[in-house]
């Protein structure tokens, strides 16, 4: 009689089958094969359907550039900014299907952990199972391990969730995220940018993502100042929101008449925290008095002052 | 192996005996409603090596026995939460299905193998309103028991549920709960008590109160306080028993605390207890 302590039979957990022709309850997947902490690994191990950029199947095959593609809703404008001690996330609220406007008040910008964000551009659909499945992996580290993973660990377990993305991306199921991050040691706010292929890549100071990006960054380029509070690197966030929306059909600006103003996360050393609707709500009523008068908003000095 | 012929009853029951054993050697855990969450709470000198562990947003494990089985069942619930997490809704991760997934395990675990697994474990649920508390108890052999309000398992279980059962009562506050759950932990050993110091204590609660996830262990600084306040209860307990044995004149230690019958807080040979 032998015992899977020896070999001799498969062990209870390691979903071996049992012995030869005998009826043996097989105890669920997952106990002692697992290798690692994270949680996509053993979704990738043991049940892949659910892992989002799975394969779409031969029906798409061919569909880079099939209209069902290019119909699905796609999210658009990200931008982020360091701040003292701290860092700044904001999206816009639109969602487009093509050229036309598939959602106003859509939300892309996320809590992953308590001293974490995320967001994302690019297809609605598979960019929410990635969230999803970011704050789950994140999650269950920190309860697997009873410590949550570093800010590095987090950027590069989402780099490597885009990259099995890959195939998908190159069928159309393109998603690009944003992530921000506190460093509790270092008393620090990060930026990490990815590919469809991965990353991630730090970003110093700021970043945008999304169709208006070129211009968001471009705005936030004239109106960031290093160290910044965190209240100015909102309004500057908001502030390129707008000019981005300003040029950009795809993003949308503050809609004042149905109250949607932009999603604004803040990650600093009290953690992760989304600014109350009526409080993005004065960022963006504040930016648009301001344009108001000056429809192109804050002019940047022309000369750097010496 | 020994030769011969072993009947299946008598190696059920060898294999029930050897789990037994090895479960009674360790040191109990007790587990318990208070008014505001569940009470996890079990002698543990380590820092590291926990007994007590976040499974879900509502939901907590405890267990007792071998440290690197209950682990092991420990993560394994955990990859099962968060697999029916992510496949359905966050709310349909209850308590019951995870009890019934250690079941299912810990069943096949003790029929399958020469050894079975030395471990037993509670999962608590705590819901939006007291009466949504659940406390499963899950045997090695994989019987499942719902234990309303409270549960001591593990070591010298008996003692410590007769201590604990004494204490409870329901609604009560964490300090009360907390001062319950020390003098139940502390009865254990063949009616001789021992004091406990906060060092050697592993807390957690599932805080009714926050949102998403209600794991929080306590620790340090907040551990101290809530056992120097079931001291100095306790204490005065002690000195106002006898005189007056009647739960009116109890001293306050919580918001709620007049209104309960701490004053049945003697050991089972009615000696109050040292806390």
């Amino acid at each position: 009689m032998g015992s899977y302590f020896d070999g001799s039979q498969s062990g209870p957990f390691t979903g071996g089958e049992g012995g030869s022709g005998r009826m043996r309850v097989r105890p669920s997947d997952g106990l002692m094969d697992r290798k690692t902490s994270s949680f996509a690994d053993y979704l990738a191990s043991h049940s892949p359907d659910l892992l989002p950029g799975r394969a779409p199947g031969s029906a798409v095959s061919h569909a880079a550039d099939s209209p069902a593609v290019r119909d699905l809703p796609h999210a658009t404008t990200i931008v982020a900014a360091v701040c003292h001690q701290g860092v700044v996330l904001a999206g816009d609220r639109r969602a487009t299907l093509g050229s036309m406007i598939a959602k106003r008040d859509v939300e892309k910008v996320f809590r992953s952990d308590e001293f974490s964000a995320v967001a994302y551009a690019g297809t609605g659909s598979v960019g929410i199972e990635f969230i999803r499945l970011f704050q789950v992996e994140l999650e269950h580290y920190e309860k697997m391990e009873g410590r949550p993973l570093s800010l590095e660990g987090k950027a590069n377990r989402l780099a490597w969730m885009i990259r099995g993305n890959l195939a998908a991306a190159m069928q159309g199921f393109i998603v690009v995220p944003l992530f921000v991050g506190y460093d509790e040691d270092a008393g620090q706010g990060h930026i990490f940018s990815f590919d469809v292929a991965g990353g991630p890549y730090e970003e110093q100071r700021f970043y945008s993502i999304g169709s208006g990006s070129v211009f968001a960054r471009g705005s936030l380029k004239k109106l960031y100042v290093d160290d910044m509070p965190v209240t100015d690197a909102v309004l500057a966030c908001v502030q390129a929101l707008y000019d981005a929306a300003d040029d950009d059909s795809a993003t949308g600006g503050p809609d004042l008449t149905r109250r949607i103003f932009p999603v604004i996360a803040t990650v600093t050393a009290d953690g992760f925290r989304k600014l109350p609707e009526a409080e993005s709500e004065d960022y963006a009523q504040q930016v648009v008095q301001d344009r108001m008068t000056t429809p192109d908003g804050p002019s940047a000095p022309l000369r750097t002052a010496r | 192996m020994p030769f011969g012929y072993v009947s299946p009853a008598q190696a059920m029951r060898d294999k029930a005996e050897y789990a037994r054993q090895g479960i009674a050697r360790g040191r109990s855990c007790v587990t318990l409603q208070y008014d505001g969450g569940i009470l996890l709470m079990a002698p543990n000198p380590s820092r590291a090596l926990y007994k007590i562990g976040e499974i879900y947003d509502r939901i907590a494990f405890a267990a007792v026995g071998r440290y690197n089985e209950y682990e092991t069942l420990r993560r394994a619930g955990i990859t099962y939460a968060d697999t029916t997490g992510l496949m359905f809704d966050r709310h349909d991760v209850t308590a019951r299905g995870i009890a019934n997934y250690y079941a299912q395990n810990l069943g096949t675990i003790f029929t399958e193998n020469l050894k079975p697994f030395e471990v037993e474990i509670v999962v608590a649920e705590v819901g939006t309103q007291p009466d949504a508390d659940q406390i499963y108890r899950i045997t090695f052999d994989g019987s499942v028991t719902d234990e309303p309000g409270f549960v001591a398992f593990g070591g010298q279980a008996d003692q410590v549920s007769a201590v604990l059962k004494e204490r409870y009562s329901a609604g009560m506050s964490l300090t009360e709960a907390f001062a319950a759950a020390l003098a139940a932990l502390s009865a254990s050993g063949n009616g001789e008590r021992s004091e406990m110091a906060a060092t050697q204590l592993e807390v957690a609660i599932l805080d009714r109160t926050r949102d998403h996830r209600t794991f929080r262990r306590i620790r340090a600084a907040r551990l101290e306080e809530l056992v120097s306040e079931s001291r100095s209860a306790g204490a005065k307990a002690e000195s106002a028993a006898p005189e007056a044995p009647s739960a009116g004149s109890e001293p306050a230690t919580g918001p709620d605390a007049g209104s309960t019958d701490r004053g049945s807080g003697l050991g089972g040979d009615g000696t109050p207890p040292r806390l």
